[in-house]
């Protein structure tokens, strides 16, 4: 019982990482003190989700030295980082679809004699988790492949809660979180707070790392750059720091755009549940945003435009042609383009490389009578790594080697590859550091002024403000008039997402 | 550079695999094992199994399986043979015993795609039907019939000598080399290990998906007529019941050969590897005179361990 206590609870100190070539953290310092909230921050590929798979044991360091309150932890895998009471929330996914809420809560930690489960111990600890997460659509006896991505993410978070962890890891925890979800989450770190966990958040947006953080860690290029109180820095002192120069507009001004042909027009929409009810036009140069809550049915409304669900009713209608609905093969020949929001699912496939990832959706400019010329093809990706400035080491890279956010800049270029008159941008920037968003923005803006009509969804209230001529909301399943953007304030925006079109 | 160097190694544990074998038998039996004779013999043993597992790649590449390949190449010799007792000639029989795999391969393809039903129950349906319908066919007996230059394209010393080895190595190999360019530098090669390693991405992105499967289905049934044809020739009798199990010892070279049972990865250089390192090993043991449990015993030490030292490698 020495000055035990007064040790911080975590201390990572000069944490070195290299995969192969690429040096992904050089140097790195993290000290979290016990009840704290400690946001970490910083660009696409800085390092963040790997020096926390350090901590995880899911990576080895080269070089460094860990300790947990005051004593020395060099974990050898993620069974060593649970018994020393680190919890992990990925960036990605990580629960067995087919097993239950209950099950996947104490997945590996559940209760047994002689191997035989024990219920009674199990169900309660459920409970209690369950309860500090109340939300009602968390049944325990659900099978979490039939929860919509935002209350996976909360089942996930649920797991950090249902061991008593000492540290918990958040990595981009809210990217799919509605806004009650997200409220339900602050209410969860609250509590830890309170009870003395640790907690380590990440996170691309900064007002929100003001609102619940204490104190944050700034990596950039695999080295810590700054550290301090949140409450002393301003948002503005953040990107900074993280990006390594000032970076004025967080909307960079659209290049004027002339509104043309309607291209996407909607009549009567539904699909299998939802949507119920859509109508509506895109125009050539016009960028509409769809807002509304997580589960309202825009992500089912673009995957019902683009064939990848069907259509129960209503017709669709590109360029002039009208139909009932068509597979995305014959979509995509009409010039639809789509960006999923589940990008570990559906976005990359994540074992290839990177330029077979980005040019998936058309062989046509290096290939001749479907033989590929791999040189062409490497270097039409390499194109798209240097207009997106996409951290990989190379074309032939596999996807899943890349950080989040520059997964899902490769998910964009490849839109551009298609060519796509059409394109459907489902949360295009979730997970996307503030600079890269700031290309994303001017990207979709040079895309409109070139005469492509863009459809995005988005529960970022702040983009679609931001980069749309025209906001529609949607809310359980039908979709309210299209209105300038100009027109709405963040307010009405999530007063019609909650209570629908007056 | 370093995936280039990658992509290399993915053939190197089967190479070494056979390196170790030819030089253990090598020396337990240096002028029996070691021979020219030897080796043509070998090289013929595995061209039956070489060309399944080349169809059988690009199967399991896309994330499917196809059980019924050993049903097929009875099938498809039994149906070669009927034809040439019916008076056809050989490049007719041949045709028909092609076709007659190709044909039971879109069915596979067809079901699997327009049923949604799972790849291995599909062709545990197919490899129970292809192989009935050999038997019908055959009468359950084998079919006699002159085989023509059929008969000529197993055996051993080929008959310009100047080609050294059996017609039919010549026939994989050269197909080998072909489906491997397909693979690697076509639309569909692309395709395929973009079904495999993700099947919604690949749709997301307006891939054909199910006629990538019909596809790769249709491939893994042309070659195992292929093989049909050429067990016949080997054979010189339509047999109903041969090649019997034939469809593990594929997946099994193919598995050696580095391609894996949930998709996305795979090389036809390694399953072609798999399949010589088997051979290699039965002909060893037989010289040897180790008797045949003891070399399957083997053969399944080996391919557990062949995927384990895989997994070890890509951590
Ligand atoms: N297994 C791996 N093999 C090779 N490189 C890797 C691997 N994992 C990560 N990297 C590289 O290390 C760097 C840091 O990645 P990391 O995922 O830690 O970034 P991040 O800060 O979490 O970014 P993001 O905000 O996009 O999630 C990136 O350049 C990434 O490509
Ligand atoms: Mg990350």
């Amino acid at each position: 019982m020495r000055a035990m206590s007064e040790a911080p609870r975590l201390e990572m100190r000069g944490v070195e990482k290299r995969f192969g070539a690429l040096v992904a953290l050089s140097g790195v310092d993290l000290v979290v003190e016990a009840g704290e909230v400690h946001a970490l921050i910083g660009q696409n590929g800085a390092g963040k989700s790997t020096l926390m798979k350090v901590l995880a044991g899911a990576v080895a360091a080269d070089a460094g030295a860990l300790r947990i309150d005051g004593a020395p932890y060099a974990p050898r895998g993620p069974a060593d980082a649970i018994a020393a009471g680190v919890a992990m929330v990925y960036q990605e996914l990580n629960l067995a679809p087919d097993l239950t809420v209950a099950q996947n809560l104490v997945l590996g930690r559940e209760s047994s004699r002689l191997g035989w489960l024990r219920a009674a111990p199990d169900r309660a600890r459920v409970e209690r988790v369950l309860a500090v997460l109340a939300r009602p659509e968390l049944a325990p006896d659900r099978r979490v492949a039939e929860l919509d991505p935002g209350a996976r993410q909360l089942v996930e978070i649920g797991r950090a809660l249902a061991f008593d962890a000492r540290l918990v890891v958040l990595d981009e925890p809210t990217s799919s979180l509605s806004a009650a979800e997200t409220s339900t989450l602050y209410g969860v770190i609250e509590r830890l707070r309170a009870d003395g966990v640790s907690i380590v958040y990440i996170s691309h947006f900064l007002e929100e790392v003001k609102r619940v953080a204490d104190r944050y860690t700034v990596l950039r290029d695999g080295a810590t750059v700054a550290v301090g109180a949140v409450r002393d820095a301003s948002v503005g002192s953040l990107v900074e720091a993280m990006v390594g120069r000032r970076l004025d507009e967080a909307y960079p001004p659209r290049p004027p755009s002339a509104r043309g042909a309607p291209l996407l027009a909607l009549d009567g929409l539904a699909g299998e549940p939802l949507p119920s009810q859509v109508s509506l036009t895109l125009h050539r140069g016009e960028v509409l945003g769809l807002a509304g809550l997580v589960g309202a049915g825009r992500t089912e409304l673009l995957r019902a435009v683009f064939g990848l669900a069907p259509v129960r009713a209503g017709t669709v209608r590109v360029a002039g042609v009208e139909d009932r609905g068509r597979p995305t093969p014959a979509r995509v020949r009409q010039g639809l383009g789509m960006v999923s929001e589940d990008r570990k699912e559906e976005g990359l496939a994540l074992a290839r490389s990177v330029a077979e990832n980005l040019t998936l959706s058309s062989a046509r400019p290096f290939s001749r009578g479907g033989w590929v010329r791999p040189a062409a093809r490497d270097a039409c990706a390499q194109r798209y790594i240097d207009a997106l400035s996409i951290k990989t080491r190379g074309p032939a890279q596999p996807a899943g080697e890349l950080s989040g956010g520059n997964q899902q800049k490769i998910a964009i270029a490849r839109l551009l590859h298609q060519d796509a008159d059409v394109l459907l941008l489902d949360e295009p920037t979730r997970g996307v550091d503030v600079g890269s968003k700031v290309e994303i923005y001017r990207l979709i803006g040079e895309l409109a002024a070139k005469g492509k009509a863009v459809l995005v969804v988005s529960s970022y209230l702040p983009e679609l403000l931001g980069v749309c001529d025209r906001i529609a909301v949607m809310h359980r399943g039908r979709l309210g008039p299209a209105r300038p953007a100009a027109e709405w304030t963040e307010g009405a925006l999530l007063d019609e997402a909650t209570r629908g079109a007056a | 550079m370093k995936e280039r160097l990658r992509a290399s190694l993915d053939v190197a544990g089967p190479l070494l695999g056979l390196l170790v074998v030819i030089v253990l038998f090598g020396v337990l039996a240096p002028d029996r094992f070691l021979s020219a004779y030897n080796l043509k013999t070998v090289l013929t043993q595995t061209v039956i199994v070489g060309l399944g597992a080349v169809g059988m790649t690009y199967v399991m590449i896309a994330g499917g399986i196809d059980l019924s390949i050993g049903s097929v190449i009875a099938l498809a010799s039994v149906v070669t043979a009927v034809l040439l007792r019916d008076g056809h000639g050989p490049l007719v029989a041949l045709a028909g015993g092609v076709a007659t795999g190709a044909a039971a391969g879109a069915l596979n393809g067809l079901l699997v795609t327009r049923l949604g039903i799972v790849p291995f129950i599909v062709t545990l349906g197919t490899m129970g039907v292809a192989r009935g319908v050999a038997k019908w066919l055959a009468d359950e007996q084998t079919v006699r019939a002159d085989a023509g230059w059929l008969g000529g394209l197993m055996t051993k010393t080929p008959d310009p000598a100047w080609l050294l080895l059996a017609k039919g190595v010549w026939i994989a190999l050269g197909l080998a080399a072909l489906m491997t360019l397909v693979l690697r530098r076509t639309v569909l090669g692309v395709h395929v290990f973009a079904v495999g390693s993700n099947e919604a991405t690949a749709r997301l992105c307006g891939v054909p998906v199910e006629r990538v499967k019909l596809a790769v289905y249709t491939i893994a049934g042309v070659f195992a007529g292929l093989a049909g044809v050429l067990q016949f020739g080997r054979l010189t009798v339509g047999d109903p019941t041969t090649a019997i199990g034939l469809e593990l010892d594929v997946i099994a070279a193919v598995v050696i050969g580095g391609a894996s049972l949930s998709g996305g990865r795979g090389s036809i250089t390694g399953a072609l590897l798999g399949a010589f390192f088997m051979s290699v090993l039965a002909n060893g043991c037989t010289l040897t005179g180790v008797p045949t449990y003891v070399q399957q015993i083997l053969v399944g030490v080996i391919i557990v361990t062949a995927v384990a030292l895989d997994r070890l490698r890509r951590r």
